[in-house]
Order: structure tokens, then sequence, then C-alpha cells
């Protein structure tokens, strides 16, 4: 059997939020690895830490002690700076409400990341283009949000998600606001994502029939990781 | 350039209400050009001065005359060019609301005093051999249709009864700054009246304007005219024509620093309403703001957004009311021009437009980008489910 290198290596993490002056406890003692070219899906009852987790990985939460490293980096000792350049080229994010910005067309908000590298702006088109062909929504690149159906706009969230070939996605709910359709048509692309780019996944949901896109499912229960792992049927 | 235009798709986000607060900025910035007009208008005649001419005034106070015999112990002072003199008149243009600034002056004299008045050679020769001759400025000519050879008949207050003078001559300003309201008239005629009227206020003038070599020596030779005259039954005050303009302003010094902190309060109302409405745009774009971020978008750049969009309401207001203030000024110095004969809209004003946009537009932004660049991710996730 082929052994996979962990792409992210999560060691005793621990989180936890003040609410006033109580201290409510998140993710306690979280150590989990998740191989390159994994689409893993993270499940659990609402307030798990799922989200929590999540936002951990992709370096937009602080952790509160404990360290997850991504490719090799700590990101817990990362600046507020540092950590904002590490994501634009290391995490896609994909939202269950797509959060498109609604006053670009499908193209200029894939084009977004983008303008953080140094592409030509020919560059940045072809590198647009292409991620628009890859979701099939070429047709659609001068619409804008509105004029585009959920699906679509997830599709173009997806789009924008990998545009600037990061290694991991991240994706918290992608087909909580979708009907069964276009639920089906995101989990398809995702895992495309992992075969044909070779893309980590890390998606979190409610819904196990998206979860059995995975490859391995983890189950979250107040704030601690099961120990069992499921693999995907 | 995708920032720009990003940038430029925010500004106009919600078209009413980006509307509605550049016109209140544009409104802003057209009140403050013009109070500021205002305050450079009050101010024309004391930037219009020349560095060459002193006046020599009774020191007891301008409404006090001189003898028409300092005219020559001046003219004897070292340094002296030249020496015209003056008589304020006071009359009244058929009624008290059509003030016009009107003097008896020497005719020989007046316009080598005040080469800015330029008039043709003809009509400096027909005002100089008619005794009963007047010229008037432009502006003034213009505003009641006087042409040469009218009668004008003004009814004096000092110097009672009706004057009747005919137009010989319109003059007009050398520069923008040159004050085309006035209507001069020949003292001979004034004094010859009086003599017959009331002899004890003939040969007295109001003030003697004094050309100098050199505007160097300018105060020595005030001082020299002062000291000529001490103790004599007139004493004499003389100083520069800058600052015996600046006598008058500061007479209603009150109403120009009225004026000057209502311009202020304009700007710092509009702050706030620029502040509002960018508190208000911020709050609703939290959750794009976190979604930037998580593209990697760092603090700077959020912060950018908000000044950026900030700044282009403030000087699109601000493009406007510029826009606006050149004609609004032309009709309000037309309908003032009584009270203000110089209203032109100065660069100072300008650009202290641009400033105070600039200033409201950095002003407004700095909350609302302070609590977008401070909020968590994962808080600003939150708040869009």
């Amino acid at each position: 059997m082929e052994t996979k290198t962990a792409i992210v290596q999560i060691k005793n993490l621990f989180k936890s939020y003040k609410r006033g002056s109580q201290i409510i406890p998140v993710l306690q003692d979280i150590t989990l690895d998740i191989a390159d070219n994994e689409f893993m899906a993270l499940m659990g009852p609402s307030g798990s830490g799922k989200s929590t987790l999540l936002n951990l990985i992709a370096g937009i939460d602080k952790v509160d002690s404990g360290s997850v490293s991504i490719e090799g980096i700590d990101i817990t000792s990362l600046s507020e700076t540092e950590l904002a350049k590490w994501r634009s080229s290391h995490v896609g994010f994909i939202f269950q409400f797509y959060n498109l910005i609604p006053v670009l067309t499908a193209f200029e908000n894939v084009e977004l990341p983008l303008l953080l590298t140094g592409l030509s702006r020919k560059e940045r088109k072809e590198h647009v283009r292409m991620a628009l062909q890859i979701v099939n929504l070429t047709d659609r690149m001068d619409h804008y949000p509105s004029q585009l159906s959920g699906g679509q706009q997830q599709r173009v969230a997806i789009a924008r998600a990998f545009v600037s070939d990061p290694a991991i996605l991240v994706a918290d709910e992608p087909t909580g606001d979708l009907d069964r359709v276009s639920a089906k048509e995101i989990l398809d692309l995702m895992e495309r994502l992992v075969h044909e780019l070779g893309k980590t996944i890390i998606m979190v949901t409610h819904d196990p029939r998206a979860a059995e896109k995975a490859h391995i499912i983890r189950h979250l229960d107040k704030g601690v990781l099961n120990a069992n792992t499921q693999a995907a049927s | 350039m995708q920032i720009l235009k990003l940038l430029l798709k925010n500004s106009f986000r919600h078209k009413l209400r980006t509307s509605l607060t550049v016109f209140g900025i544009t409104i802003a910035i057209l009140a403050f050009g013009l109070l500021r007009t205002v305050v450079s208008a009050w101010y024309a005649g004391v930037e219009a001065s020349s560095a060459t001419r002193l006046i020599t005034r009774n020191s007891i106070s301008i409404i006090f005359f001189l003898p028409l015999s300092y005219k020559e112990k001046i003219r004897q002072i070292p340094g002296v060019k030249n020496i015209s003199y003056s008589c304020w008149f006071g009359g009244i243009y058929i009624s008290e609301k059509n003030f016009i600034p009107n003097f008896a002056v020497d005719a020989k004299t007046v316009f080598e005093l005040w080469p800015e008045f330029v008039l043709t050679d003809k009509q400096k020769n027909d005002f100089l051999h008619d005794r009963k001759a007047c010229v008037a400025g432009r502006k003034i000519a213009e505003k009641y249709g006087w042409k040469i050879g009218d009668t004008i008949t003004l009814r004096g207050t000092i110097f009672p009864g009706n004057w009747d003078f005919t137009l010989r001559g319109i003059y007009k300003g050398a520069y923008k700054s040159s004050d085309e309201t006035q209507f001069f008239f020949h003292w001979d005629y004034l004094n010859e009246s009086m003599k017959k009227t009331s002899p004890n206020r003939a040969d007295q003038v109001g003030w003697y304007v004094v050309g100098v070599k050199n505007p160097d020596l300018a105060a020595d030779v005030a001082a020299a005219i002062d000291k000529t005259f001490k103790n004599s039954l007139a004493e004499t005050i003389t100083e520069t024509e800058k600052a015996f303009q600046q006598g008058f302003v500061s007479m209603t010094e009150a109403i120009v620093i009225a004026v000057r902190i209502v311009s202020f309060v304009v700007i710092i109302i509009i702050m706030a309403v620029m502040a509002n409405t960018m508190a208000m745009t911020a709050r609703e774009r939290i959750g794009e703001y976190a979604i930037m971020k998580t593209l990697g978008f760092g603090e700077w750049h959020i912060a950018g957004l908000i000044f950026g969009e900030s700044l282009i309401i403030a000087f699109t207001g601000c493009a406007f009311g510029i826009a606006a203030t050149y004609p609004a000024a032309n009709a309000f110095g037309d309908a003032m021009s009584t009270y203000f004969p110089i209203f032109n809209v100065q660069s100072e004003t300008i650009y202290m437009d641009i400033a105070a946009s600039l200033v409201v537009g950095l002003v407004a932004a700095v909350f609302p980008a302070w609590r977008a660049v401070k909020l968590s991710i994962a808080d600003g996730l939150r708040r869009i489910g």
C-alpha cells in the first residue's frame, strides 16, 4: 500500500472562545494528519468545532496552543501579514454561501486572488479562463453573481479557490445551500480537483451524501476528534 | 487597475446613498468655497494695495480733514515721488441701496497715483478739462447703464445738495484684483461749492496719497511726513496703503472671523455625514472584507479599499463643488458687487477645497478602516453565515 506524506499535521491543538468572563472550550487536544491529495470530510453535530478546526487549518483563526503545520510550515508562528501572504498561495476557500463579490463579474471574482501575484494581465486572463473552463463556466464569465444560479455561483467560487493553484482547498458546507442536482455537480467537480489537479480537500459537511464523496471521513464531537477514521465508500 | 475598478464599483454600489453623500459634499464645498471667497473679497482692497503708495490722514480719525496746504510740504520731503489727495464724498445715487464708493479727487494726479485704473487718453483729457466731469468704474457703469456723456446726479450726505456730474470716462482695472466700482469727480468742483456755502470746510482734503520713490524707504518717508506735522493743528498718521486698508478691514474683523468659523463648521458637518456613510458601508461589507482577507488581501489592502472609496466619494463631491463654485461666485459677485467690488475665486480657495475634501475623505474612513482591519476573519465570516 502506498504511504502518502501528510500535507497537514495538527498536534495537540486546543482552542477556546471567551464569552464575557466565561471560557468555552471548542477544540480539545486535536491531533490529526491529512495526507497529500486526500479528500477528507469532517462531520459532526452543530457546535462540535468543525468550522473552527477548518479555520485553524486555513490560518484564519488563532490556536490557544498546539501546532498546525501545512506543507512543513508551522502557521501558528506566522504573523497576520505573513499569514495573509501564505493564504494567498497555499489555501483556497469554498464557502456555503459562495461569498462572491457582487459588483464583480464571474471573471473578475476569479481573477481577484491573482491580483496579489506578480502575474501580468495576460497571464491572469489565461489562468482565469482555464479555471472557468474547468468549472465549465466560460460562457458565463461576464455575468454578475446575481445573474447566476446557486450552483453556478458555487462553481465560480471553486474556480476562485483554485485559480492561484493552492495545494489545499477548504470547504465549509459547500453544498449546504444547493439543491440535490447542483450539490452533486459541485461534489463531482471537487472530486475532479482531487483526481485531476492533485488538490487536497478538507470539507466540513452535515450531509452524509456529500461526505460519501470523500476518501476519508472524520467525526468531531464536543471538540474532540473521534478516534475512528471512516473510509468513505 | 482591477483594484481601482473595484473601488469605483464599490463607491457607487448604493447609488442613492452615494449620490446623496456626493450631493452633500458638493453643497458643502460650494458653501466653503463661497465663504472663503467672501473672506478673500473682504481683504481684496488690502491685497490690491500698492507698496509704493502711502496714505496720510488726520491722526484723530479719518473723518477729520487735513489742510490743502500740507500738499506742498509733503512734496518737499525726501523720497516722495508724487502726491494726490482725495475726499470721501458719501453721495447717494437715487436711493440708499445703490451704494457707490464716490470720491472727490485731484483730477490732475489721481491716475498718476493709481495706474491700475486704466482710462483712454481721450477720456482722461475730457475728464481733466471739465470741472463737472466724473469717471466711473466699468462695473458700476454697466450696472446702472451709464454711457459717456450721461448726467449722473448724486445726493450729498456729508456735503448736502444734489450734485450733477457728466460722465467723461469709464475706467477698466489693469488687474483682476483692481476695483472697478469706484466713482471719481473733481475735488475742485466740491471745493468751489464749499467756498460758497461752507467756507470753513473749504481747502480741506480727506487724505493724501503719497507715491514714494523706493518702497524700501516707505517707513522712513512716512515717519518724516508725520514728524513734519507734529504739534500742528492737524497732526497726521502716515501708513502704507495696505495698513490703511487693513485698518478698515479690522473694524469688521468679527464678521470675517464668523465667516471663517462657519466655513469650517460646514466642513465638519459634512465630515460627520461622510463618516456615517463610510461607517454604514464598511459595516455592510465586513463579510466581504473577511472573504478578501481569506484570499490573502492584507490589512493594508482592506484599509486601502475603505480609504479609497471614501476619497473617491469625497473628491467626486469636491469636483462638482468646485465646478459649481465658479458660476455661483459670479452670480453672487454680480448680486453683491456693491459690497464686494472684487469677488474672484482665488486659487488658494480651490486648494483649500481640495485639502478639505482630502481631510473629509481620510477622517471619514479612519474608524471604519480600523474596525475592518481589526476584525478577525472568523468573526467576519460568522456575520455572513
